[in-house]
């Protein structure tokens, strides 16, 4: 079947000067940092709308316009900026070899419906653009503690050897200074000592009353549960409050045992709820097979029950352990000198300002969650195949 | 097994004739093989279900009890407990409970002399400085009249009493006269004071583990016995050697009192004890919300000192600006989510998640290297031209800093809620719409948006929920200005040790969470609380 396709002029009153609007703003940027706003605004109008129209009328091969293009803006970058404004140069000069393009030969349109009008057309993208920029919002912190974790200097900022990409201006000295600082290492031991231990006790308790709870009839079923969830609930300063006063009574405040106990109990509505979800497609029939067929409660549980919920009650787990390594307020109060962790020595490091090795620590920090959370990931999707559910 | 045997009998009884099964029926209730009524054995099978369920369910049940709701509990108590006041001062108390406090003048020398024995024991103890600086966020001074007097308690004139005592009779000076007179029953009804006092030496001595019979005699024992001489309907005992006090050389403890400090004259002060006397006070929730209860009843306080109302304000107002920016950002990236094909929603989801699940230490350490004013986004902007060297913004230590960071961190909770909503919407109704006539705005307007509303219920409570009880973050870049009610109840915790006014704000704030999860519930309801997709 024939398409029927467009072939129009290209609309030279429409992209030219759009592009060189964007050029303008580009040029103004840069003529602001050399301290020539007007300027930079000028010739980057003027460039661009040069290139726009040279490049789409000549009619020359468009691979050859883009290559030229973006040697060009590299050539000015360096010339401009050296190492830094060559990259900028190429980054800039990618974007116009396809902005260009993108423009003058209507691709913009290629993916979306005929029927959109001019007006939806351009609500597409500005969406597009302005999603694009929270997305970024999310995602910036993250990515600037982890270059500036490798700071040669003990700044909290990028510092001009930085910039320059200078290998002066890099050292790996936080991340040595985290290894071999006597605090730190003592920090990261109370860590590893306490998040098992309190995750091993929420998961425990947990999965056996995340059963219990998913039987047919358990009376008070509405109330169990709410006692259950409300760590979740219950603001952390509250908590901790409460379990400064309590624990101080009982003489568990200031004690190894105090703070696990309380990130257990912090710990506990993950497993619940994790484990629940996962029971709430568990075939009870299965249990009945095996029981039929000779297997005591036991058995059942351990061969049959365990490894189908196993995904729900390791995700849990893993809930709880990032609870227990990531908190901080309940330990504060609870804990005391010889129990300090991981984010409380971050947390007093932030308040009094001492070392970007918080930012080294950070960025070993990120590399944890992100391994956790493909782990989580994973095997809610093993756990949605096992139950027969089919991942989307 | 006791459900498989029922099952068989269940079935048993459906394979018989009907004129065997008309039989049984008119022979009775249906019966199970063991020959129960068929009703009660299901009812005990039932009831072991829910047994074995309870069974599984407990040792969690009580462990959360213990380590979490117990807590808790405790704070509630501590907002409304005092009982430092009558511990400590048990006989002031006492002496204050017929003083008319409406005059302008402190109470008679009794509530002195009451008061010589009590800070006597709290001095001892070293208890005087607690109650001194509880009684302080009553009324200003009562730290410093406590910790003054008390290093001149022991410098009273009071030896006079004893010496006169010891004089006439010599034997009073031996301890085990004092134990021997103690332990008679006639005598300590006829000499309460003194009972009481010695009772409590006694007490004290046990508990710091040193010997009553070793210890040498305090002028607390005199001085109590010679106000019990004075004012007793003293019937002549025995045991009690003849004293003849009518001649005695007393002591004026007011003026013992006022030559230490003088503002042991002062009837606020003595107003505020007789306030603060009973075991348990509203007075801690009365100024978490900038109120005082004095002699003439509950009265705002001092301008100066009102700061919880307005923190409560604030952390209400920031926290409704979070979830609004939060909302706003978060709508248009959920749809963008759930209308994109599940592939690249996936990739998408990823740049949420990963914030989500990044300690929250490690964003606001980015948003304290971000924001600061050598931080990365001034660095940015100077060299970017717009923002001179000199004149850097000041995003941090403020509210602006609090804002910005924690709309970031609480972010994925409005996402993650509202993307679940919103993937269930059907395109097709607002394609519908459009069809129909509808301009883009009536279809989003009139067509997807109620139907994304149970999405932007849940989010916003649950950002707004954890919003108000933060502590971490308004901490870090919040200054003086960006903090919320949490960071004061940490303060109070642990810089001003006054537990019980942390206890009461907490108290309030945990309602007002309550309240909010109570709406949560209704709205969206418990079991859906999902975690990270």
């Amino acid at each position: 079947m024939p398409t029927l396709e467009r072939h129009e002029r290209p609309n030279i009153a429409f992209y030219v000067p759009l592009i060189a609007a964007t050029g303008a703003v580009l040029g103004l940027l840069v003529g602001n940092a050399q301290g020539t706003p007007l300027l930079g605004l000028l010739g980057g109008l003027l460039l661009l709308a040069a290139l726009a129209t040279i490049s789409t009328l000549s009619g020359g091969q468009e691979k050859y316009w883009r290559w030229g293009i973006i040697l060009l803006f590299v050539i000015g970058g360096v010339a401009l900026g050296r190492v830094v404004g060559g990259i900028a140069g190429l980054a800039f000069g990618i974007f116009f070899a396809w902005f260009i393009f993108w423009l003058a030969k209507r691709r913009y349109r290629s993916k979306l419906p005929t029927y959109l009008t001019s007006g939806q057309v351009l609500w597409f993208y500005t969406f597009r653009i302005i999603v694009g920029a929270i997305l970024v919002f999310l995602i910036t912190p993250i990515l600037v503690v982890l270059p500036l974790s490798f700071n040669a200097e003990d700044f909290f900022t990028f510092t001009p050897e930085m910039l320059r990409f200078d290998p002066e201006g890099y050292s790996l000295k936080h991340y040595r200074d985290f290894f071999h600082n006597p605090d730190w290492q003592q920090a990261l031991r109370n860590s590893v000592l306490i998040a098992p231990v309190a995750t091993l006790l929420s998961v425990g308790f947990g999965t056996l009353a995340a059963i219990g709870l998913s039987q047919p009839y358990v009376p008070f079923r509405q109330a169990i549960m709410a006692i259950l969830i409300s760590p979740m609930i219950v603001p952390l300063i509250i908590s901790a409050a409460g379990m400064y006063f309590f624990y101080s009574r009982i003489g568990l405040q200031g004690t190894y045992f105090g703070v696990v106990l309380a990130h257990a109990a912090l710990g506990i509505p993950f497993v619940i709820i994790t484990v629940t979800a996962t029971l709430v497609g568990f075939d009870r029939s299965l249990t009945r097979a095996a029981a039929n067929l000779g297997a005591n409660p036991v058995t059942t549980f351990l061969r049959i029950q365990m490894p189908l919920i196993l995904p729900g009650v390791i995700s849990g787990g893993l809930f709880a352990f990032i609870t227990s390594f990531d908190e901080v307020v309940v330990v504060l109060f609870v804990g005391s000198a010889s129990q300090q962790t991981l984010p409380w020595q971050m947390f007093t490091g932030l308040r009094e300002q001492i070392s970007p090795t918080i930012l080294a620590v950070a960025t070993i920090l990120v590399v944890i969650s992100i391994l956790l959370l493909a782990t989580v990931e994973m095997l809610r999707r093993r756990s949605e195949r096992l139950r027969g559910i089919s991942p989307t | 097994m006791r459900c498989r045997k029922l099952r068989m009998t269940v079935t048993n009884s459906f394979n018989r004739t009907s004129k065997e099964r008309d039989a049984v029926v008119s022979a009775g209730p249906m019966l199970a093989a063991d020959g129960t009524p068929l009703k009660k054995s299901l009812a005990r099978a039932l009831r072991v279900q829910k047994m074995r369920a309870l069974l599984l369910i407990a040792p969690l049940l009580v462990f959360v009890l213990i380590s979490f709701i117990a807590p808790i509990v405790d704070m509630l108590f501590r907002s409304v407990e005092n009982q430092i006041v009558s511990d400590i001062l048990p006989e002031t108390v006492m002496a204050l409970e017929t003083w008319d406090g409406s005059g302008d003048q402190p109470p008679a020398e009794m509530a002195f002399e009451a008061l010589y024995l009590d800070l006597f024991f709290a001095t001892e103890k070293k208890l005087h400085t607690r109650l001194g600086s509880r009684l302080n966020y009553e009324i200003t001074g009562a730290a410093s009249l406590f910790r003054k007097t008390g290093r001149r308690i022991g410098r009273f004139g009071t030896d006079v009493l004893t010496s006169q005592i010891v004089a006439q009779s010599p034997e009073l000076a031996n301890v085990a006269a004092w134990q021997e007179l103690m332990g008679d029953t006639e005598t300590r009804s006829a000499l309460p004071l003194t009972a009481r006092t010695w009772d409590r030496w006694t007490e004290y001595l046990i508990q710091e583990g040193d010997d009553v019979a070793t210890t040498p005699l305090e002028d607390i024992h005199f001085a109590a016995l010679y106000f019990d001489l004075r004012d007793g309907v003293f019937a002549t005992n025995a045991r009690l050697p003849a004293l003849d006090i009518t001649n005695y050389e007393t002591v004026r403890f007011r003026d013992e009192f006022a030559s230490a400090d003088d503002g042991w004259l002062d009837v606020e002060f003595w107003r505020t004890v007789q306030t603060y006397s009973p075991r348990y006070t509203p007075g801690y929730f009365l100024n978490a919300v900038d109120l005082k209860k004095d002699y003439d009843g509950i009265q705002p306080r001092p301008e100066s000192q009102q700061i919880y109302v307005t923190l409560f304000g604030r952390t209400l107002s920031m926290s409704l600006v979070i979830t609004l920016a939060c909302l706003l950002l978060g709508y248009p990236v959920s749809w963008l989510l759930a209308n994109l094909p599940a592939r690249t929603a996936n990739l998408l989801l990823i740049l949420v998640l990963l914030p989500f699940w990044t300690s929250l230490l490690v964003r606001t350490s980015a948003w304290k290297v971000m924001l600061q004013q050598q931080g990365v986004v001034n660095d940015t902007l100077v060299w970017l031209g717009f923002v001179d060297d000199a004149s850097r913004l000041i995003m941090m230590n403020n509210q602006t800093g609090t804002i910005i960071a924690m709309t970031h961190i609480l972010l994925p909770f409005m996402i993650l809620p509202l993307y679940s909503v919103m993937k269930t919407i059907p395109p097709s109704y607002v394609r519908a719409a459009k069809s129909l006539g509808a301009t883009n705005w009536t279809a989003f307007w009139r067509v997807y948006f109620p139907q994304s509303v149970p999405g932007i219920g849940a989010g916003s409570i649950l950002v707004f929920i954890l919003a108000i009880g933060y502590y971490i973050t308004p901490e870090i870049v919040g200054g003086t200005s960006g903090i919320f009610i949490s960071n004061r109840i940490a303060y109070h915790i642990s810089s001003s040790l006054n537990w019980g006014l942390a206890a009461a704000l907490g108290t309030i704030l945990l309602v007002a969470v309550l309240v909010l999860y109570w709406v949560y519930d209704r709205v969206v309801g418990i079991d859906n609380v999902k975690l990270g997709g």
